[in-house]
């Protein structure tokens, strides 16, 4: 058991922090601090571009498909100097951490040439089609349809709360291929470009008057034969593999953001007196202790090699940082009182800490809800018996 | 940077696990509970025969070396039987303070006979306690197994001294425990001769080091023990026609365990790595362990109570050894809301 870092990889992070900082010092200095996943999207496709020119855009990929073969530790390194020097989210973060695994995992070698070194690029952007107005938490209920007509997918249906899709060149939809199939079986990931006229995509405001969310309707939607992943009927294999790779090093990153959030908010503690308050220290102390152990549980998770028994750190880590960032905004209006439920200026949008008090009770449902989630634990890591079901 | 256990820390897991299972049964730990709360043949078993109670304690004092992460998974595994040994304040507290600031005639003539587990040492601490021409003069209310103690390593939070339990102005007084596997005793001073430690300060600081991630590792087993015990129960009792545990406002409630005790592992073995590789972090880890485990264990003993029934309430079964541990852990050597002040002081400063 170890937790210190080698010279060598300290080296690597100098490195890391030396190439993110000019950048942000200099020709990207103006996407420096955004933290809202929809701001500057033109801006952040080309600081994706960038990123793939200096093959700093997916490190842990094989050098043939655009990265570098990054070791762990050094994936752990760049996630966390990425976030510290104050650089936005990846507006690719579906390519580069469920697209491009997937395709890598299950895709053709053909697909691999033709999808890995783009994304490695930031030159495609992905998004992601599972969910459904009729298929949220049970997701093996999908109904949108796929049938090969004439050597091309047709596809028909809607899919919901696919983030990004307004900016994407793409989209991986599971659908229903098979006439008549229920439940997981019969389901099919498709590839499918956004640009072509049967796709049509509505964004969703939010609570928090933003729009990161879309509706996209499929109506004779197209794709080429050879655009599935893996197998027809596959899809579901599929797609439970992609969840396992939503858990991937890229969490470290997205500590790092919080990381931001709460320092943030102790600032504004501190500033505003609440820093004082006893009852306001205790719980800024579990904010402080809980994203620690978020970072500890990520470790574990990460050096974990041994696959074959359930990882309890991998199987909780969801639930556990979806809760503790939807305290961290509650905390956060305790802290500014009032202050925090008025804006500056006459739109309706929200500073760092505001908005984490909205958009953070999306954390607790997408990527499964927090009572989905409790089901996987009590299942999967407990051995628990399932809740009998009713009629797919 | 590598978060596992080696090869041979898994080893040693797997050794202290099954001792523990196969010796410190429930039998005989009610046994123990009757008397004063030490099981005497576990404990000269666990120090003689299993060869592991030298652990976490440097080579030139005596000890078998290795380091704090290695002593949190003996602890755990003790904590998981909810073991009836003096282990915490003999050979940790004790002989983490003398290892760390004893001169080496006080290692040499005191570390033998606690890590042999011939000598039961108690430690008695309190920011009260003097010394001046007459002796040390001062009580601490609540001394793990200081009714069974030979020896008392005591502390202020500026001195430490070694005192015979049976030293002239020393009065012992055992107390009627809530956790009978861990007893109190009131140790009152009234001019009794110390021996000073040489280095008081390295003494305190292991000592409490030490003290908080073993209770921590303490609480983190017997909470995944109150878990794997309830989950135990989940999936055999039968009501409505139905395994109880397939109930989701059960199985919720047993998940949340589960991810709470996840981050509890996290938090022991963080710190306990932390503290051996001497990182910046260990003295915010130590904190942040304590307390979490210490409030996970008795989320989960808690929770095994209410989540079996009527049979969790009786004497009969173990559930209230887990419980009333988990209680007493909360309490000792610092309740949580102290170790959390001792963070938010470490990220806010001092309260104005």
């Amino acid at each position: 058991m170890k937790l210190g870092f080698s010279a060598a990889d300290e080296a690597f992070r100098q490195e890391c922090a030396d190439w993110l900082n000019a950048e942000m010092a200099g020709e990207f200095r103006d996407i420096k601090g955004i933290t809202k996943l929809t701001a500057s999207p033109e801006r952040r496709k080309e600081w994706e571009q960038r990123l793939g020119e200096a093959k700093w855009g997916c490190i842990g990929w094989p050098e043939q498909w655009g990265g570098r073969n990054a070791t762990l530790a050094q994936q752990v390194i760049f996630a966390e100097e990425y976030a510290r020097a104050g650089v936005p989210g990846r507006v690719n973060h579906i390519g580069i951490e469920l697209a491009g695994p997937t395709i890598l995992a299950f895709g053709s070698e053909e697909q691999k040439r033709r999808f890995l070194p783009d994304i490695a690029a930031g030159k495609t952007i992905f998004c992601q089609g599972f969910s459904e107005p009729g298929a949220g938490s049970d997701l093996a209920s999908v109904r949108t349809k796929g049938r090969l007509e004439n050597g091309e997918w047709v596809v028909n249906g809607q899919k919901i709360w696919t983030s990004l899709a307004h900016i994407s060149d793409w989209i991986f939809v599971v659908t229903r291929t098979e006439e008549g199939s229920k439940g997981p079986k019969g389901l099919t990931f498709l590839m499918m470009e956004i640009d072509q006229p049967g796709i049509e995509i509505r964004g969703i405001k939010q609570i928090n008057g933003d729009a990161e969310f879309n509706e996209t309707f499929f109506t004779d939607a197209r794709c080429p034969a050879d655009s599935m992943i893996g197998a027809v009927g596959d899809g579901w294999k599929i797609a439970m593999g992609l969840l396992a790779f939503e858990r991937g090093v890229s969490t470290l990153g997205q500590q790092m953001a919080f990381r931001n959030e709460l320092d943030e908010l102790i600032a504004a503690a501190k500033a505003n007196g609440a820093a004082n308050n006893p009852l306001i220290r205790q719980r800024l102390a579990k904010a402080e202790i809980g994203l620690r152990l978020m970072r500890y549980g990520a470790l574990r998770m990460l050096s974990n090699s041994d696959h074959s028994k359930i990882d309890g750190a991998a199987l909780t880590y969801k639930i556990q940082w979806a809760t503790w960032r939807r305290n961290l905004g509650e905390l956060a209006m305790d802290v500014l009182g009032q202050a925090g439920e008025v804006a500056e200026g006459s739109e309706y949008e929200w500073d760092t800490l505001p908005n984490l008090f909205l958009y953070s009770r999306a954390d607790t449902i997408y990527g499964g809800t927090n009572q989905i989630q409790r089901n996987l634990i009590a299942e999967r890591g407990l051995g628990l018996p399932r809740e009998p079901r009713g009629d797919v | 940077m590598e978060f596992v256990f080696t090869e041979e820390q898994a080893m040693i897991g797997e050794t202290a696990r099954a001792f523990f299972a196969e010796n410190a049964t429930s039998e005989r730990t009610r046994k123990a509970m009757a008397a004063d709360g030490i099981d005497r043949d576990l404990w000269t078993a666990f120090c003689q025969e299993l060869g592991l109670s030298g652990i976490g304690i440097p080579e030139n004092a005596g000890g078998a070396g290795l380091g704090l992460v290695e002593l949190a998974i003996i602890a755990e595994a003790a904590g998981a039987q909810v073991a009836a040994l003096p282990m915490l304040g003999s050979l940790v507290l004790s002989a983490q303070a003398i290892a760390a600031g004893g001169s080496a005639e006080q290692q040499a003539g005191h570390l033998p006979g606690l890590l042999s587990g011939e000598v039961v040492a108690g430690y008695v601490h309190d920011a009260g306690i003097t010394a001046d021409g007459s002796g040390l003069t001062g009580s601490a209310g609540f001394v793990a197994h200081g009714g069974s103690a030979q020896l008392f390593v005591v502390t202020s939070n500026t001195g430490a001294w070694l005192v015979p339990a049976d030293a002239p102005g020393v009065t012992v007084t055992p107390l009627t425990t809530m956790d009978q596997t861990r007893p109190y005793a009131r140790v009152t001073l009234a001019g009794a001769p110390g021996e000073p430690l040489a280095d008081p300060a390295a003494a305190i600081a292991a000592a409490h080091r030490a003290g908080f991630v073993a209770v921590a590792a303490e609480a983190l087993g017997g909470a995944q023990a109150a878990l794997d015990r309830t989950v135990a129960y989940a999936r055999e009792r039968v009501q409505f026609g139905r395994p109880i545990g397939s109930f989701q406002a059960y199985k919720h409630r047993l998940a949340d365990l589960m991810i709470e005790i996840e981050q509890a592992r996290s938090a022991v073995y963080w710190a306990a790595c932390a503290v051996d590789e001497g990182s910046d972090e260990a003295a915010l880890a130590v904190h942040a362990a304590k307390s979490f485990a210490a409030d996970t264990f008795f989320l989960c003993a808690g929770n095994m109570i209410q989540l079996h029934g009527g049979i969790g309430f009786t004497w009969e079964h173990d559930a209230h050894l887990y419980f009333k541990r988990a209680r007493a852990i909360q309490s000792m050597l610092g309740n949580g809301e102290w170790h959390r002040e001792q963070v938010a002081t470490m990220i806010l400063g001092e309260a104005a």
